[in-house]
């Protein structure tokens, strides 16, 4: 079998065929069984960030190694760009969410009609011309600097020219600044503005540390069902242990944000703060704890010992408990707002993360059939399979 | 002070080579100076990890249980004073001081476990055996205490067909 191109085979459609079908099911049955549309919105909007975030993780792994000009991440590097076009799809279902009514069931301070004083004084931000005015924004850039990263990559994977390995750290730069600020406002706008009344400025940081961890995780499990189906051949321990210690290290990193965030709340009590928190630990309390399980003891605890970086019988197992770790985190983030204490996990929660799942990796791997699997000329391309570390 | 078969090299590449060929014939040196570090020297010496981290382990647990349990006494038993209406036994506020008495304890004890395993710190005596290896030559140690006359001569001649441009005897 030629290593090299991935084949998309049929059994890989039809698996992700029929996610999507659960989805679609579970979408109905929602829509149908009267579960609200304020739930049914909190779904799609918590579910779409979820990915999209995964997918921008994806993108920025390829930018920020690109800028550090480090060679080991040669061998996955392909993984990262296939995720990241999910990022137009997620804009898509963002777009039809919005437009669709879902902004009214979502956001308080779009019923202008109805606006306290505090939210008055943010109209200046927070009002709907503006808020989709930036949504435009964000997704101009993010896919016409995934293009360009996608396209950079492969024509440097041509003939290993220095004048594209250039351009593209040039290109990933750009991205770099850009999305350092359009991670942080997008969402301040998606999510924090759910809580309208509440602000924290850490937000912006706390939720793209929960993507990181949520993102590497989906480079692994994505890696292993690769190697599993026989490609990547050329990703050995090495590399695994890298990740893992990504894994690790973006684990204690979102834990220290949500700390430092949760801390000074709990701290200053002063009570337009505590209003986020007060929810939270009240209606959502195994969740709240759960997360911090999940997330943080989890992997700390687990991925500590060299070895257990290295061996995927120990590294996945822990991928998957972030990856429903963090999926609980922005179900944390994104209900308690809107739905309020009546929210729970049933059918809707999980078949559409089914569907979601479905729709990601068709096109993962849509996107990972279009191009050459192994990045063979990439000037560091022989120093990503000889490299070797030590801790 | 211990004798030493010293053999020099000029170059890593065959120092790695004759580190693996003298193991081939189960001949083990006690130590391989270089004046920069080589890589994988540590593998042709086949060298074991480092047991560094289990310390750091052990150190930071203590640390960390130190700074938390002693913030437990002395805000509940020692000197209760009531911070903005705050518990006395308030948890999250001891997080940061135990954090960074982990990161301190960690820390401390590895290099306190590495200065005594290699006989350093401060005031320790630098056993120099030869200074070329501070600028430019690699040199390979073998114990020579208890080698009789016949076994020293085998250990220099495979030495020698490993590719050694220079064999002593050092102390």
């Amino acid at each position: 079998m030629d290593n090299n191109t991935f084949i998309l085979s049929k059994k890989v459609i039809n698996i992700s065929l029929i996610m999507i079908a659960i989805g679609l099911i579970s979408l109905a049955y929602g829509y149908f069984g009267g579960l609200g549309a304020g739930r049914i919105a909190a779904n799609i909007l918590m579910n779409t960030f979820y990915f999209l975030g995964i997918a921008l993780i994806g993108l920025f792994f390829v930018a920020v190694h690109a800028i550090a000009e480090s060679g080991w991440q040669v061998s996955v590097q392909r993984i990262g760009e296939a995720m990241s076009r999910f990022i137009p799809v997620g804009g898509i279902l963002l777009l039809a969410l919005f437009s669709l009514g879902g902004l009214s069931s979502l956001y308080e301070w779009t019923h202008t009609e109805h606006l306290d004083a505090i939210l008055l004084k943010k109209v200046g931000y927070l009002n709907v011309p503006f808020f989709m005015i930036r949504f435009f924004i964000y997704f101009a850039g993010w896919i016409i600097l995934a293009w360009l990263i996608r396209k950079t990559s492969l024509k440097l994977d041509v003939d290993g020219d220095k004048f594209y390995f250039n351009r593209l750290r040039t290109v990933s730069a750009i991205f770099i600044v850009f999305y350092a600020v359009t991670s942080v406002t997008s969402s301040f706008d998606w999510l924090m503005s759910i809580d309208a009344h509440w602000f924290s400025t850490l937000y912006g940081w706390y939720v793209f540390s929960s993507m990181l961890a949520s993102g590497t995780a989906v480079i692994i499990i994505l890696l292993y069902v690769l190697k599993r189906m026989g490609y990547m051949t050329h990703v050995n321990a090495e590399h695994v242990h890298d990740l893992g210690k990504y894994l690790f290290g973006f684990s204690i990193f979102w834990a220290y944000l949500w700390f430092s965030q949760y801390m000074l709340i709990w701290y200053a009590n002063i009570p337009e703060e505590t209003v986020y928190f007060y929810t939270r630990l009240k209606y959502f309390n195994t969740i709240f704890f759960l997360n911090l399980v999940l997330n943080l003891a989890v992997p700390l605890l687990v991925l500590m010992t060299r070895n257990s970086k290295r061996m995927f019988a120990v590294l996945l197992p822990v991928s998957v408990v972030v990856f429903i770790g963090h999926w609980i985190d922005m179900y944390q983030i994104v209900m308690p707002g809107v739905v309020g204490k009546e929210a729970g996990i049933g059918l809707l929660e999980i078949g559409l993360t089914v569907g979601y799942a479905g729709l990601f990796i068709l096109v993962f791997f849509h996107s990972l059939s279009k191009a050459p699997l192994v990045p063979k000329n990439h000037p560091y391309f022989k120093e990503s399979i000889e490299y070797h570390t030590n801790y | 002070m211990s004798k030493f078969i010293s053999a020099y090299y000029h170059d890593e590449e065959d120092l790695i080579k004759g580190v693996r060929q003298i193991r081939n014939q189960g001949i083990e040196p006690a130590d391989v100076r270089t004046p920069f570090p080589v890589h994988g020297l540590d593998k042709a010496m086949g060298m074991k990890r480092s047991r560094l981290t289990r310390v750091a382990f052990a150190g930071g647990a203590i640390g960390g249980l130190i700074g938390f349990f002693f913030q437990a006494w002395v805000f509940t038993v020692a000197y209760p004073i009531n911070f903005g209406g705050k518990p006395f036994f308030a948890v999250p506020s001891f997080m940061p001081v135990t954090f960074e008495m982990t990161v301190l304890f960690a820390a401390f004890s590895m290099v306190i476990a590495f200065f005594i395993h290699n006989k350093l710190g401060p005031g320790a005596k630098t056993i120099i055996y030869d200074e070329q290896v501070t600028d430019d030559r690699f040199q390979i140690l073998i114990e020579a205490d208890d080698l009789d006359e016949p076994e020293q001569q085998r250990i220099e001649k495979a030495l020698k067909e490993a590719g050694a441009q220079g064999i002593q005897l050092t102390s």
